[in-house]
């Protein structure tokens, strides 16, 4: 066991844990609050596979911008959230059940695949990943038209955000 | 180093949370929040599959800033429904939500 | 290496060596090492934090025709001790029907935000605590956890100015992160990187980025200005609308950090306009002779801009909430995208040649004066409207 296995350890741990409180707390601007750590924990696991970029977009996108945008629904919606009432559906044994069967399913289709037993990374190029992202975003022959794509989609969202929760249409 | 099969096996479980959190919960916000939590383990399992099969190329970076893009975009049309909802039917309790079914 | 030359370093190679003679083995050593060194730098920023408090008082004084703190000792230098005495022993008040947790972490996060910002900071060439390859966006990143902890202490404070205040803090601070992100872009654009060091590195002594863009310098500060949540961006704690703002509820040393934390930031960027306009520790060769000569040239160069920070604040009377979101939204995010679109095609077209720094400079030049024109008109057509509106009421009458 060695210092990034710890690492890794802690950090599963809080990304698991506080994903368990996410779906389980009864107070709904609670489950907004430790979607937050999750999401941290998830930027750490970027981290520690030496994705410094991805973890920083996941922190500026999701806990900037996402999660700030759940606890203001939240916040709008709060009306007949009260504490007492249950939060989960009559169905909840099913649905825990169903995922549990999901969790063993993905795991015996994991151990069926044979890179599962890999122990070690390969070694990272020695070029800058960041550069070759941006280049390879902006390649025609490469990623150009999914980068283009995308930034439609969130161009059409914003508009459609707007569209839908505006008051006087 | 660290095993692959450890990060797919967290991701994988961070999905069933996710999924969980989807099937079980009533409120309206929180389904989204299980949404999120498996876009999550996705990703996860993205840059892993990027760290530890194809260093050299970008593809499993590109797929995850795809996959931000996307969460964003669904969040924002999804909460922006859940809350004409609630302006309309002053509820974002799921079973209420009741209208369409015959 | 000595520790004329390499102070970090040679610190480090030092306490680690003392670790391993107690019979520690290499990798514990360094571990412990890193922890006393982050230890030692949080220290330094909280012990400047309340010098800061010093400084403010007594630059606010002076702005507003007075003398500022003077009893304790010269100069009242050791007012703040005075200050955190008495927030010491307040009462510690948690308001009926709070969010106990949230509420505790709020100031905490709060604090955090700056600290990490600290990390990234580069004092001079070999001393800083990182040289991340993404460091604008990790900059980026700690302000929203600054946003998160506002919109806690907010929410948890059960309080409805607390949470207008939350309120009116998120819509400006993410409003403004984007003109902010445009500016930053615009320098890694001609630094060619996102590493802190990098771009110092990038800037020549005479031609530091400023020169290259001023009006991203400009947007920049307006920016970093309603990030922070100074006037005249401090609508968050308006005291003439909604009392304190998001921490009302506050006593004691929690309200304290809120208060630090406010001031450190101020500085933090103030050290971020130094590093990414004005190059940083570098000072006409003077940062060659030593690590620690261009650390002081990078504090005191930070202190300026907390000073031009600080200017504004106590000049510039609060703005009013639709006029905030208005500005931002409606003149300057789409003005630091075409200063982007700008800079970027005359960076291209002029790549390698010696004209690159004046082409850059007179396009800006250019643009600030478009801008100016069009601002100008607008003006003259509200003004005609609003004439010829009371011409008619008058009329009337």
């Amino acid at each position: 066991m060695n210092a990034s296995q710890v690492l890794f350890l802690v950090f599963a741990a809080l990304t698991l844990g506080s994903a368990l409180m996410v779906v389980t707390t009864k107070k709904m601007i609670h489950a907004a609050f430790w979607l937050i750590a999750t999401l941290f924990g998830v930027a750490a696991l970027y981290a520690l596979l030496n994705a410094g970029f991805i973890a920083m977009v996941q922190l500026v996108v999701y806990v900037g911008a996402i999660a700030i945008l759940f606890i203001f629904a939240v916040m709008l919606t709060r009306k007949d959230l009260r504490d007492s009432a249950k939060s989960l559906n009559a169905n909840w044994g099913w649905a825990a059940l169903f995922s549990a069967l999901m969790f063993g399913g993905f795991a015996i289709l994991l151990r069926q695949w044979d890179g599962f037993g890999m122990k070690e990374a390969g070694a990272l190029p020695a070029t800058d990943m960041i550069t070759k992202l941006g280049t390879a975003l902006v390649t025609p022959t490469q990623y150009l038209l999914p980068f283009e794509v995308a930034s439609v989609l969130l161009l059409a969202a914003l508009i459609g955000a707007v569209y839908v929760a505006a008051t006087n249409k | 180093m660290i095993p692959i099969s450890w990060y797919l096996i967290v991701a994988a479980a961070l999905f069933s949370i996710g999924l969980f959190g989807v099937l079980a919960r009533k409120n309206a916000v929180a389904i989204l929040l299980g949404i999120e939590l498996m876009l999550n383990a996705v990703n996860i399992n993205l840059v892993t599959f990027w760290r530890y099969n194809a260093p050299a190329t970008v593809t499993g970076q590109v797929f995850a800033i795809i996959v931000f893009a996307v969460a964003a975009a669904e969040v924002a049309v999804g909460l922006a429904l859940v809350i004409s909802i609630y302006r309309n039917r002053k509820t974002v309790i799921a079973d209420d939500l009741d209208m369409m079914k015959w | 290496m000595t520790f004329w030359t390499d102070p970090f370093n040679f610190l480090f190679a030092w306490l680690s060596g003392v670790f391993q003679g107690w019979g520690m083995n290499e990798v514990l050593a360094t571990v412990l090492v890193w922890f006393v060194g982050i230890l030692l730098l949080v220290t330094f920023a909280m012990v400047l934090d309340i010098f800061l408090v010093w400084v403010e008082r007594k630059v606010v004084a002076r702005f507003q025709d007075r003398l500022g703190p003077n009893r304790i000792g010269p100069f009242g230098i050791f007012q703040p001790f005075a200050d955190i005495v008495k927030l010491l022993i307040k009462e510690d008040i948690t308001p009926i029907g709070a969010d106990v947790i949230l509420f505790n972490l709020a100031p905490i996060f709060s604090m955090m935000s700056v600290l990490l910002l600290w990390a990234i900071l580069p004092f001079a060439p070999k001393m800083y605590g990182v040289d991340l390859n993404v460091a604008m966006l990790y900059l980026v990143a700690a302000g929203s956890i600054g946003t998160l902890s506002v919109i806690m202490a907010g929410w948890s404070s059960n309080n409805k100015y607390a949470l207008m205040g939350s309120f009116r803090t998120v819509a400006q601070m993410i409003s403004y992160e984007v003109p902010m992100v445009a500016a930053i872009l615009v320098v890694t654009l001609m630094a060619g990187t996102m590493g802190t060091v990098g771009i110092v590195e990038a800037q020549q002594p005479f031609v530091p980025f400023w020169v290259y863009s001023p009006l991203a310098l400009l947007i920049f500060l307006i920016s970093a200005i309603a990030e922070l949540g100074r006037s005249p961006f401090d609508l968050n704690e308006a005291e003439s609308e909604i009392v304190a703002g998001f921490h009302i509820e506050y006593t004691g040393m929690k309200f304290g950090l809120f208060y630090a934390g406010e001031l450190l930031h101020s500085f933090t960027f103030g050290g971020f306009i130094a590093l990414l306009f004005f190059g940083g520790y570098r000072f006409f060769g003077l940062e060659n002779l030593s690590p620690i000569v261009g650390a002081i040239i990078f504090l005191a160069k930070a202190m300026f801009f907390y000073w031009v920070i600080m200017w504004v604040k106590y000049t510039v009377p609060r703005i009013r909430i639709d006029h905030m979101l208005a500005f931002n939204w409606k003149f300057l995010t789409p003005l630091a995208f075409i200063l982007l679109m700008v800079t970027a095609l005359v960076n291209r077209l002029l790549l390698g040649s010696a004209w690159l720094v004046p082409g850059l400079f007179v396009s800006n030049l250019i643009l600030i004066w478009l801008t100016i024109e069009y601002l100008k008109s607008q003006a003259r057509k509200t003004r005609a409207q609003e004439e010829a509106s009371v011409q008619s009421v008058a009329a009337e009458a």
